[in-house]
């Protein structure tokens, strides 16, 4: 220790070692979001990524959050199952990031969860309705409406605006969603004096369902309730009017993607959808977040899960604020104290559940266009 | 579309439902059958002549419907010769895809271990997966609508033209296909290198043109249904030739591989069967009770419904 070189060294470190929390003062806040960006269900990814990345800007616009910016890493899961597990372990390994934006889809986010929840990062799902998502552990956060609120609202549009007696459900074996939402439509419809006529089945992937349709239109119905996502769908509502079935279609949030009309065609005019979010909304903060996200996504209109990836950023934001660090413990229990935040996609209250009571929008899908049909408050 | 809706509407259903039902569910089982059996005919060639399978072939069924969705949008739609243009596109271009894939990767394996063969077949289709991935993109594509559509009502049957059309197209193909083998110079020498292949070539057979050929035919039919396939299911993406290539070599073998009529009637069979357990009670258990009925079928068949110890193979 005597050489002048190794004093200097020293001398060198524990400048460096007084400085680093400065200069960690301005470090961005990283933050973690997986998707589907690509594949099947790429629309899903598309649009709440769009919203999540137009939140941040505008933060970072506004100063950021406690002086630093935020910054986003993010994952493409390919819509495979399998890759979201990968993607976020990824992000909490590499990256480091101190909280989880993702995902759109109830399955996908079911294998993200536990890897949040023992990591001790907080996850905000910005659009997975099934109840287990948040039931994975009080790390794991969601700012949309859950299912049962879902299958209660369609079971009751069925009965009274369709006016619907006999309804067939059409639900894919292979997803949680789906079996999810199908299970609490039933729960509803059938108290209320609905007859489930008949169930048919399908499997992820699949695109012949002229086989199940046809034993649903000999089960002679009022309404088909499909609750899966958009291509499947589409695929649903081409066959069945191929095979001269007349009667509404309806489902849940799943359906909503562009790709949904650009497959399905005229055979979706008359079917119906309930969602999170219409961008004909005349709510202030809506058409205010409308022409913001049109002016970033070159006129893109903008979607549910746009409008929910906007508003997990900015809860999340809000609660490490209010948290005063984005240490896991602390950043999750200002999170669970997330009361009457307004966002896009409505006022956002966390319950004990960590989960989210929004009004649902009913759309009609009428000659070729999506309209908003009616809004049902929680 | 209308149209039949309001005759279903105005004359009482002269078929009772059960009967009725069936009747739909056979025609939906033929109509996706017919492209299974197309499928499966290449596999089958390609074993016929080989004795080896190649995998790649789901995927140039793939390359097939992306071809055709390029060249449908440059043909007006909705119209015959413009749908007929497109489909004979596809299968030029799959067929010289098919024939590129032979020469490149397995003539130079030809002679060595079948499993060598096996593992690059593996590699060609996971590379034209994974570059249809670059090229096209993950997102799934809308195929066009290349062929006027339009429904027949008999009663509370409905059949769409698209089906009549796959169901038309694959039979033709058969049939020709038959002819080709059968009735044709090429078709003899494809039938004695299938027999054997040294003796072939001692009686002056050129080995690779026939090769070559097997393999661009097997693959003009993979376009061709791949084609149909987007014609009727019209969302297409780079992996959407994995389940319908799975089964279509299940249909090959449930007919006796290397047996052409055995893989038309493998295809319609499977397709059948499929269809009827998606329209019952069971329809969770769709491709377990398919599959279960290969396994019992081959329990007892070792070499397929129409395969013999002795079957004039392609």
């Amino acid at each position: 220790m005597k050489s002048p070189a190794r004093l200097l060294t020293l001398a060198a470190l524990a400048v460096a070692a007084i400085a680093a929390p400065l200069a960690r003062a301005a470090e961005p806040i990283k933050i973690g979001e997986y998707a589907s960006l690509t594949g099947k269900e790429a629309g899903f990814g598309q649009t709440s990524h769009h919203g999540v990345v137009l939140a941040l800007e505008e933060i970072n616009a506004a100063g950021g959050v406690l002086g630093r910016p935020l910054e986003l890493a993010y994952e493409d899961n390919q819509t495979k199952s399998g890759e979201s597990a990968t993607a976020v372990k990824k992000l909490l390994s590499r990256d480091k990031v101190v909280a989880l934006i993702g995902e759109v889809s109830s399955g996908r986010s079911l294998e993200a969860a536990p890897i949040a929840q023992a990591a001790k990062i907080p996850m905000i799902a910005p659009a997975a309705t099934n109840p287990k998502v948040t039931q994975t552990g009080n790390y794991i956060f969601r700012v949309c409406f859950i299912d049962p609120f879902q299958g209660t609202v369609m079971a009751k549009f069925a009965k009274q605006d369709l006016k619907a007696k006999r309804v067939a459900v059409l639900s894919s074996v292979s997803n949680a969603y789906s079996l999810g939402l199908a299970k609490f439509f039933k729960e509803t419809f059938v108290p209320a004096g609905g007859v489930i006529a008949t169930e048919k089945n399908f499997s992820e992937g699949d695109k012949d369902f002229r086989a199940q349709l046809t034993a649903v239109k000999a089960a002679n119905v009022d309404a088909i309730f499909v609750p899966s996502y958009y291509t499947e769908a589409a695929l649903i509502a081409r066959q069945a009017r191929d095979l001269g079935i007349t009667v509404p279609i309806f489902g849940g949030d799943g359906w909503e993607d562009e790709q949904l009309l650009s497959i399905g065609g005229d055979a979706l005019n008359g079917c119906y959808y309930s969602t999170h979010f219409s961008a004909e909304n005349t709510d202030p903060v809506v058409a205010k977040f409308v022409v913001k996200y049109k002016a970033r996504w070159n006129n893109e209109v903008p979607g549910a899960f746009s409008a929910l990836g906007y508003d997990a950023v900015y809860v999340l934001a809000d609660a490490i604020k209010r948290a005063g660090t984005t240490d896991g413990p602390k950043l999750r229990d200002a999170l669970a104290a997330t009361k009457n935040f307004p966002g896009a996609s409505g006022v956002t209250t966390l319950d004990k559940d960590r989960n989210a009571s929004k009004a649902a929008t009913i759309i009609a899908i009428k000659g070729g266009k999506q309209l908003f049909f009616k809004t049902v408050a929680p | 579309m209308t149209t039949q809706s309001e005759s279903l509407n105005s004359q009482p259903s002269t078929l009772n439902f059960p009967l009725s039902e069936f009747l739909q569910q056979l025609l939906n089982g033929l109509s996706l059958g017919a492209i299974y059996a197309l499928i499966a005919l290449g596999y089958t060639m390609v074993y016929g002549v080989l004795r080896f399978i190649n995998f790649a072939h789901s995927d140039v069924f793939m390359v097939g419907s992306f071809i055709g969705y390029y060249a449908g949008k440059h043909v007006p739609e909705r119209t015959y010769w413009g749908g007929l243009l497109v489909l004979v596109v596809a299968m030029l271009g799959c067929a010289l895809l098919g024939m590129l894939i032979e020469r490149l990767c397995y003539r130079r394996l030809r002679g060595s271990a079948t499993l060598n063969v096996l593992i690059t077949a593996i590699g060609v289709s996971l590379l034209l997966e994974y570059s249809g991935q670059v090229f096209f993109g993950a997102t799934p594509r809308t195929f066009p609508d290349i062929f006027p559509s339009t429904n027949f009502a008999f009663g509370s049957l409905v059949i769409s033209s698209n089906q009549i059309l796959v169901i038309v197209v694959a039979t033709l193909l058969m049939v020709a296909l038959q002819l080709i083998v059968y009735r044709t110079k090429i078709g003899t020498a494809m039938r004695a290198v299938s027999l054997n292949p040294k003796a072939a070539q001692l009686v002056g057979v050129n080995n690779d043109i026939v090769i070559s050929f097997t393999f661009g035919l097997g693959s003009a039919l993979a376009a061709a249904g791949g084609i149909l396939y987007a014609i009727n299911y019209p969302s297409i993406d780079p992996l959407m030739g994995v389940m319908p290539g799975l089964k279509a070599f299940v249909a090959a073998v449930l007919g006796g591989i290397g047996n052409i009529p055995g893989a038309a009637l493998g295809g319609l069979l499977l397709g059948t069967v499929e269809t009827f357990v998606n329209g019952s009670q069971w329809s969770t258990y769709k491709d377990a009770i398919a599959f279960a009925i290969l396994i019992g079928i081959l329990l007892f068949r070792p070499a397929g419904l129409l395969g013999k110890f002795t079957v004039e193979k392609v």
